[in-house]
């Protein structure tokens, strides 16, 4: 299942809809990664509310996405992590310490609108 | 003397006489029936034959259980009266070998006596007294004819056996049931989740923390936070005593899984006892953000909410 890319403003947005296989999520890695250049995008979002079983892979490739774009200029925040999950992950020592989180795409974007600000273009709002 | 009366009420119906007779009527018709309907017969027997007793045997009862000093928790006419119903009960379940309605008024029973602090062995001790009762005045009906006390005995023995294990463990299960609802109750009061602004929360935690509230508590928590789309929640410890590492793992989860939902966690009143603990153990606690008290917890989060609060002029004047 590709995982579709939907560009908001200078973000850009990916739902997971459901359990991805190995493969595809290196295709949304990969996707991410090269449409970050492509739209000039400054914020990331990855919602996983859909999700409610996280395997290790599945987490480092989520901060993979987050290392990559961010040295590609963009900084990532995933979004809607199940309290089930969150505590699972953590018991698995996955804390995704060093990737931004948010409750929601609402928060997620706030968080960008924020951090991007914070760098210093406070020109470019979010939104049409 | 009461029970004396209404012996004398009871027993004209049948004549002492009658035993023997009824006796050896019931032998000659178990030679023909088989084997199943002649115990159904041998029970309706004594069971008529208890009924008619009634009166002499529940007071002999309600004496032995006085004395043997169980249900200190009730009056001796309370006794009575709960003695005469379980008797009646009691017979009807010999009787038709059905032990449901003796169920429901076994759980009915536990329900009344539970709250006056009956215990199992009392319940169980009854019942008991109960059958050693009606055994005895089997005995002394048939002591003359040994083979047919055998056979009234073997009818007797796994109708009365069944009665009180049901007796028993409907008042183990109503007593489970009450404690289960308490810690239900326990469980629910113990956790509870305050919101004091929009996107704060506040957790005061009082009291010891084993495994399993811990984890109660995470999941409530972390509920919480999703339900009001909390962006700082203050954990307030200062009414837990003691902290072992299991606990003290448990709340670094905690703040990290909160981290993964977007909302970051303050903890408040840690005493130096728990303080000692979680530097004992070596736990990661650089991500841990705390403060002394709640009162610093909350000026903290309402900064980091980007509340400010001020007092109105009227108020300083």
């Amino acid at each position: 299942m590709v995982v579709p890319i939907l560009k908001q403003g200078p973000y850009l947005i990916a739902t997971i809809p459901t359990a991805l296989t190995d493969a595809d999520l290196q295709g949304l890695r990969d996707g991410l990664v090269s449409q970050v250049g492509r739209c000039r995008s400054r914020g990331v979002v990855v919602d996983i509310t859909a999700l409610d079983v996280m395997d290790s892979f599945a987490v480092r490739t989520l901060r993979d996405v987050a290392h990559l774009t961010r040295l590609r200029g963009a900084e990532t925040v995933i979004v809607g992590v199940q309290p089930e999950v969150a505590f699972s992950m953590v018991e698995l020592g996955l804390t995704l310490e060093d990737v931004n989180t948010a409750l929601d795409l609402e928060e997620g974007l706030a968080l960008l609108d924020k951090k991007t600000k914070r760098i210093g273009k406070e020109g470019e709002a979010r939104g049409p | 003397m009461r029970a004396h009366r209404s012996q004398a009420r009871d027993e004209p119906s049948r004549p002492p006489s009658a035993h023997p007779r009824t006796g050896r009527r019931v032998a000659e018709s178990r030679a023909g029936p088989p084997a199943g309907a002649s115990t159904g017969v041998l029970l309706r027997e004594l069971v008529a034959h208890l009924r008619q007793g009634r009166t002499q045997l529940r007071d002999e009862w309600v004496q032995r259980i006085i004395e043997a000093r169980l249900l200190t928790a009730m009056s001796r006419d309370e006794i009575f009266a709960e003695a005469t119903s379980v008797y009646d009960n009691y017979l009807d379940a010999l009787e038709t070998g059905t032990i449901e309605a003796l169920q429901a008024y076994a759980r009915s029973l536990s329900e009344r006596i539970i709250p006056r602090g009956v215990e199992t062995h009392e319940v169980v001790g009854i019942v008991l007294l109960l059958r050693d009762v009606l055994a005895r005045s089997l005995f002394a009906k048939y002591q003359a004819d040994f083979q047919m006390l055998n056979r009234v005995l073997d009818a007797y023995e796994p109708a009365a056996n069944r009665i009180a294990i049901t007796v028993a463990v409907g008042f183990v299960q109503e007593r489970e049931r009450v404690i289960r609802e308490q810690q239900e109750a326990i469980g629910e009061l113990s956790t509870p989740v305050l919101p004091v602004r929009e996107r704060l929360l506040i957790l005061p935690i009082i009291g010891l923390i084993d495994a399993q509230r811990a984890r109660q508590l995470t999941e409530q928590l972390l509920r919480s936070v999703r339900a009001n789309r909390a962006k700082v929640v203050v954990i307030d410890i200062t009414g837990v005593p003691a902290m072992d590492s299991n606990v003290a793992n448990h709340l670094v989860r905690t703040v990290d899984a909160s981290r993964l939902l977007g909302a970051m966690v303050i903890v408040t009143g840690l005493s130096p006892e728990i303080a000692q603990t979680l530097v004992k153990l070596g736990l990661d606690l650089s991500k841990m953000n705390t403060v002394g008290d709640l009162q610093g917890g909350i000026e903290e989060a309402e900064r980091l909410l980007g509340y400010r609060v001020v007092s109105l002029p009227e108020e300083k004047s």
